[in-house]
């Protein structure tokens, strides 16, 4: 068993770990003005902390008006997207000695969602499209007494789009969606993959009806931030690609 | 204020309330409030798997799983109640696969399954595989599926309502639920749902700990509101404190970590399990790991400069294994602590993890009153219930098989009494107690700071009534609980606004945790045995003469005005098994 690796480190955090960070953070509340301002705040932190961690202790010890969803805080639950540093990140996941701490870590409200107060967003369209796109799953016939039976390939060709958690990190990153909210966006077309592709399912080809619309996956232009934003290392694009394959050859 | 009318009211979005609200809309006019969007509750971060005895990779039945679940539960488990659970396991992942859950598969097609602490062959022979599971997602996907399902009947939701107090009014004599009342985050309205019935859902207590692997929003919320208006709370003493968190974080490591083969170490790289657990080995159930890895540190095998934690080792698992089985676990040791889980030891640490105790029902979900009398119109499903399945300490596994069971049942009780039984009328000044909670804490210019009373109320519970306790060690968290609670009088919030005021929020949700703390130290403390996860050292040993029986906790108010804990006791159920020592 080794633990060269422990061990270093073990020393490392022995030392003081503090440095001082400088957060700045946009900062909007209509109860006060219709303008959004960017504020600095200093804080002791040690680097291994993660930028959830840095902003409780603003809203704790600091300035308890610093508004922002949180729940779970390891990556799971999805609250906490924020542009960190210009990319959409989870709060949570994102440790203080990854985004150079050496200069002001910037922090904002995801784009294209109306922001209702300082880093929180309206989310509603982002589940409505959600929505529009039957994220569920669809049978005909009878239902068996038991399982359906599933073979292990089959289950494992939809596994990607499973571990979506609906941060919106990926549809708020991508250009086409800032420029117009219609657009279904990466994690609706994310969500309609996972049941397309699941063998058990009887209603692909209505769910690709829905995204060969206007607002659909032809509206994609392949940039590939909502892969480098997805927290959960979802292959996006390669998703929505595999979605405007199936529109054309109708084999999925 | 608004006035909202619903057959059914839900509270909660986890996997309890949205099981139970896929039945309850169905037979119902139904609404689900819920503190945060529905895919945010902590359901999502249970990894491991649901237990049910579908035989699929070895031989299993649910008169197995029933008594491991009594035998896990240290024989506070009411047997009625866990045989339900356990015979009703099967239809509840095999609802799940029908509403498209993708179940990891076994070569056959079939729900792959996998070995977890504390179940069993045949009464404790072996480890037997009986978690469905996909990969350790399972909550994730336990979550996602019932969210989706919600959207194919289209429940009606209320994010970022916040529900603060329930509404209890007497007809003729008997008490009844006539609805709940709600704080709307964005706006910072306060709302009254009328309901003929209400189902809690709101999940666990878990954030009075510090060490935890709870979510930051689980403050009891829905214990704390019924428990104010006098209904009683069941085995609050009883606390889960998982054996593999992160060090120091608390995040969960699932415990299909060893389920998978994954061993725990101390620092002279002794599989210590063997000796405290010879059968099951790094598999016994968590109340034993947990007290096991403590007792390793205390003795100086801990691993680290300071001794303080030990090692789950999965290095001598091929990757191949990790990667395919537990992909976000050995991402999350990458994350937090920079560690190669393929190579290197794990540092772990027991993390507060689940109460078993909560709000009393029967196996229909109805909530008591007192040791028999049901409160017409009022569930409870999920971790803020006490049904109780889990006594004193659940078995891994157990808990997202109770959210799916009993939510089920509370969803079709509820909705079938909406259908029989008119609306209870509405109290006078149905909003009273919310409007002036809510005033006094925006307009309060006291010096205490919501931060510092939550920090020292969790370092508190940590150092006095966590794996170990004694009787000097829960009195100094009684006292010092009711100093907090004195100074939390004063407490200021600086948010004074009404929009997103979440500063208020936490400042809410500390009150719940300090009245939640009060009622498990003071239980704790007359519990004068030790069984599951409450381990008394100064009594050792289990005490079935004396204690084999719920505690139940009342909130009594006094002449001055003043609140305390009554504490009464309520018989166990036992059907087959008479308790017995337990061995693993």
């Amino acid at each position: 068993m080794a633990t060269p690796t422990l061990d270093k480190m073990e020393a490392a955090a022995a030392a003081s770990p503090f440095i001082t960070v400088t957060f700045r953070i946009r900062r909007f509340n209509p109860e006060i003005s219709d303008e959004s301002t960017w504020q600095d705040f200093q804080v002791e932190i040690d680097p291994k902390e993660r930028v959830l961690d840095g902003l409780h202790k603003i809203k704790w010890d600091l300035d308890g008006t610093l508004t922002f969803r949180r729940s779970c805080a390891h990556g799971i639950c999805g609250s906490d997207a924020m542009r960190i540093n210009g990319k959409n990140r989870l709060a949570c996941k994102t440790l203080i000695k990854d985004i150079n701490p050496e200069k002001p870590i910037t922090v904002e409200a995801i784009k294209g969602l109306t922001v209702m107060k300082d880093l929180v967003v309206d989310m509603e369209p982002f589940f409505q499209a959600y929505r529009d796109v039957m994220p569920f799953l669809v049978t005909k016939g009878n239902e068996p007494t038991r399982e359906r039976l599933q073979s292990a390939e089959d289950r494992e060709r939809f596994d990607d789009t499973t571990k979506c958690i609906l941060c919106a990190a990926c549809t708020s990153s991508c250009p086409v969606f800032w420029n117009d909210g219609q657009y279904f966006g990466p994690a609706a077309i994310v969500n309609a993959h996972r049941f397309i592709f699941d063998s058990r399912d009887e209603a692909g080809e209505q769910r690709l009806e829905i995204l060969n619309d206007k607002d659909g996956v032809w509206r994609c232009r392949t940039t590939f931030n909502c892969t480098d934003a997805c927290p959960r290392g979802i292959e996006v694009t390669k998703a929505i690609q595999e979605v405007k394959r199936a529109l054309i050859t109708r084999r999925f | 204020m608004k006035i909202h009318k619903y057959d059914t009211v839900i509270v909660g979005a986890g996997g309890a309330g949205m099981r139970a609200a896929i039945e309850a809309t169905k037979r119902s006019r139904t609404a689900v409030l819920t503190k945060l969007y529905p895919t945010r509750s902590h359901t999502g971060a249970a990894q491991g798997g649901m237990a049910a005895a579908l035989a699929n990779v070895e031989d299993d039945n649910w008169e197995w799983h029933t008594f491991d679940t009594v035998k896990g539960g240290d024989y506070l488990v009411d047997q009625d109640a866990a045989e339900i659970l356990a015979k009703e396991a099967i239809d509840a992942v095999l609802d799940l696969e029908k509403m498209g859950l993708p179940f990891n598969r076994t070569p056959d097609g079939t729900i792959d399954q996998r070995r977890f602490g504390g179940h069993s062959r045949n009464h404790g022979e072996a480890p037997v595989r009986r978690s469905c599971y996909a990969a350790d997602r399972t909550g994730h996907m336990i979550l996602q599926t019932l969210y989706q399902n919600c959207v194919k009947e289209g429940v009606e939701f209320f994010n970022e309502f916040y529900v603060l107090d329930q509404l209890l009014v007497e007809v003729d004599g008997v008490k009844k639920s006539a609805g709940v009342v709600a704080y709307e985050l964005a706006t910072g309205e306060i709302h009254i749902f009328q309901a003929k019935a209400v189902i809690y859902a709101s999940g666990g207590t878990g954030k009075f700990f510090k060490v935890t692997s709870n979510a930051h929003t689980l403050t009891g919320d829905g214990q704390a509101a019924c428990y104010r208006r006098g209904l009683p709370l069941e085995d609050m003493e009883f606390f889960q404190f998982h054996p593999t968190g992160i060090w120091r974080m608390g995040i969960l490591l699932t415990e299909g970590a060893r389920g998978e083969g994954g061993i725990l170490r101390n620092k002279d790289g002794e599989r210590f399990m063997e000796k405290y657990a010879p059968v099951m080995k790094d598999l016994a159930s968590r109340d034993v790991v947990s007290r096991s890895i403590y007792t390793e540190i205390r003795e100086g095998r801990g691993c680290g400069p300071a001794g303080d934690h030990v090692y789950l080792d999965l290095t001598h698992l091929p990757p191949e294994q990790l990667d395919a089985k537990l992909p976000d676990i050995t991402e999350f040791a990458r994350t937090y602590l920079g560690i190669e889980p393929y190579t290197d030891p794990i540092p772990i640490q027991p993390t507060a993890h689940y109460a078993m105790g909560g709000i009393p029902t029967n196996v229909e979900g109805e909530v008591l009153a007192d040791n028999t009398t049901v409160v017409p119109g009022l569930y409870a499903a999920g971790e803020v219930a006490c049904v109780s399945v889990h006594g004193a300490n659940r078995l891994g596994t157990n808990s997202l098989l109770d959210i799916n069971v009993f939510g089920k049942r509370s969803g079709i009780a509820a909705a079938k009494y909406s259908a029989e039984n008119d609306f209870v009328e509405l109290p006078e000044n149905p909003a009273q107690q919310v409007a002036d909670l809510v005033e006094h804490l925006r307009n309060s210019t006291g010096k205490e700071r919501v931060a510092d009373l939550r920090l020292e109320l969790q370092e508190t519970m940590d150092a006095c009534v966590m794996v170990f306790r004694t009787e000097q060690t829960i009195k100094t968290a009684v006292e010092k609980i009711a100093e907090l609670r004195e100074r939390y009088k004063n407490v200021s919030v600086q948010d004074k606004g009404k929009r997103f005021n979440t500063d208020l929020l936490e400042a809410i949700e500390l009150g719940n945790l300090l009245d939640l703390a009060e009622v498990m130290a003071v239980s704790a403390l007359a519990r004068k045995e030790s069984r599951g996860g409450h381990y008394r050292e100064d009594y050792p040993n289990r005490d079935d003469v004396n204690f084999m029986r719920h505690t139940m906790a009342y909130r009594e108010v006094g002449a001055d005005g003043k609140d305390s804990v009554r504490l009464d006791y309520k018989p166990v159920v036992v059907t087959r098994y008479q308790p017995m020592e337990r061995k693993y």
